[in-house]
């Protein structure tokens, strides 16, 4: 059995990460999990939050939303609309979308609400991650 | 035979196209390479996404109004061409192509999405309709693109306005090598499963599940593939204008050097004969 994973994460217009990790934990659409190696082959839909993996002593999150991870025993892909790592998020303009998604959700109809959701749900997970603490 | 002086003339202005033809192969070049690189990233992607999309076709039954085959009442071809010319015969190829498809009647009832303004003007000026176009899409491709429209074309295809969708273009086969093809977009067909590969033949665990996947999954991957055929244009495009641009280049030079022989030989017979002309003279007077 192999004893560490080969993560990938691409998005439609690059392949953000890849590296040999030990265990990653995902946003999965019914709640977050862990995966470590030799994990049962499954195929899961993302939603929006922090994707953070273990190398070694090392900690990486990354924001994601919107995609899909195929987990294999040995491999974990994740394909995401957006996947974006501390240092390329801009925590203001993250706070920013997160008022302006909250102020919406006040007076949004039922079709808008699953995508302010995922928005605010969004800009938290950028502020997370990028270390931008309590909100 | 012409003068000396309209010689220079046309050399002069000769130079002056060579160097705008020489200067547009060079940005074509630098083009071409962003386009290449927006291909290749773009890659990893769509491949595992198709990879993904097999394996889950292949082994549910679910059904999804993507999926849907119905009787082809109505039919849009998304034509993908260039905003610009100057690009050899990238847009003639393509649209002679499609015009003698749709002569042949190869779809009974047709529209035409017309993406890029050589394609919009071609089709104006033609019987067929045109449902909508984009005149400066092709200039610049943003990967919002392919969502946009994948997404427009997956409103009309499930509210019934439309019943097929399919996908003209110039795929990107090598830097002097372009490729007519011709896609079906919708109903999705879905890829086929890599036999030989061996993860396809894995039983995955579902989460949620295998509908909600797919209904996840198809969305997605439609929109990937208009992002690939609009980048895979892109590049084609560039590519095209490159090796015409070179060509020209190439001919302009030709021309130069025909021009300056003309020139040298015109030069000649003026002096020669101006020296019979001294001569002649000479010996008459001395006679």
């Amino acid at each position: 059995m192999a004893d560490r994973l080969h993560l990938e994460i691409v998005t439609p217009s690059r392949r953000v990460v890849e590296a040999e990790v030990d265990e990653v934990r995902l946003p999965g659409a019914l709640g977050e999990m862990g995966v470590l190696p030799g994990h049962i082959p499954l195929l899961t839909s993302l939603a929006a939050g922090p994707l953070t993996y273990f190398a070694g002593s090392q900690v990486t999150r990354y924001a994601v939303r919107g995609g899909f991870a195929e987990v294999l025993p040995d491999r974990v892909t994740v394909l995401a609309a957006v996947a974006e790592a501390p240092a390329d998020i801009d925590l203001d303009a993250a706070r920013g979308r997160l008022q302006a998604a909250q102020e919406k959700l006040k007076s949004a109809t039922a079709e808008d609400l699953d995508e302010l959701t995922t928005e605010v749900r969004l800009a938290e997970t950028e502020i997370e991650v990028a270390g931008g603490g309590a909100h | 035979m012409p003068s000396t002086r309209d010689l220079t003339r046309r050399i002069r202005s000769v130079k002056g196209t060579q160097q705008i033809t020489k200067a547009m192969k060079m940005v074509a070049a630098a083009k071409l390479r962003r386009a290449q690189t927006a291909v290749t990233n773009a890659r990893p992607f769509a491949d595992t996404l198709s990879k993904v999309l097999a394996s889950v076709a292949s082994r549910t039954e679910e059904s999804h109004p993507l999926l849907e085959r119905r009787d082809c009442a109505k039919t849009w071809l998304v034509v993908v061409t260039s905003d610009k010319g100057l690009c050899g015969s990238f847009n003639a190829n393509l649209l002679r192509q499609v015009g003698r498809d749709l002569r042949a009647g190869r779809w009974s009832n047709v529209e035409v999405v017309a993406i890029g303004r050589k394609g919009s003007d071609f089709f104006r000026r033609r019987e067929w309709t045109i449902v909508h176009q984009e005149r400066d899409t092709m200039n610049k491709v943003s990967p919002a693109d392919g969502p946009r429209l994948g997404g427009m074309f997956m409103k009309a295809f499930i509210d019934g306005r439309v019943d097929e969708v399919w996908l003209a273009y110039n795929k990107f086969v090598s830097v002097i090598r372009q490729q007519i093809t011709l896609e079906q977009l919708l109903p999705i067909e879905p890829p086929e499963a890599d036999t030989d590969a061996t993860e396809t033949t894995t039983d995955y665990l579902y989460e949620p599940d295998a509908a909600g996947l797919l209904a996840e999954l198809l969305p997605r991957y439609v929109e990937t593939q208009v992002q690939r055929v609009l980048y895979d244009s892109a590049a084609a495009e560039q590519a095209a204008r490159m090796t015409s641009m070179e060509a020209a280049t190439k001919n302009a030079g030709e021309m130069i050097d025909a021009l300056t022989m003309l020139y040298n030989r015109t030069r000649q017979a003026a002096i020669t004969k101006e020296l019979i002309e001294i001569v002649s003279g000479a010996q008459a007077l001395g006679d």
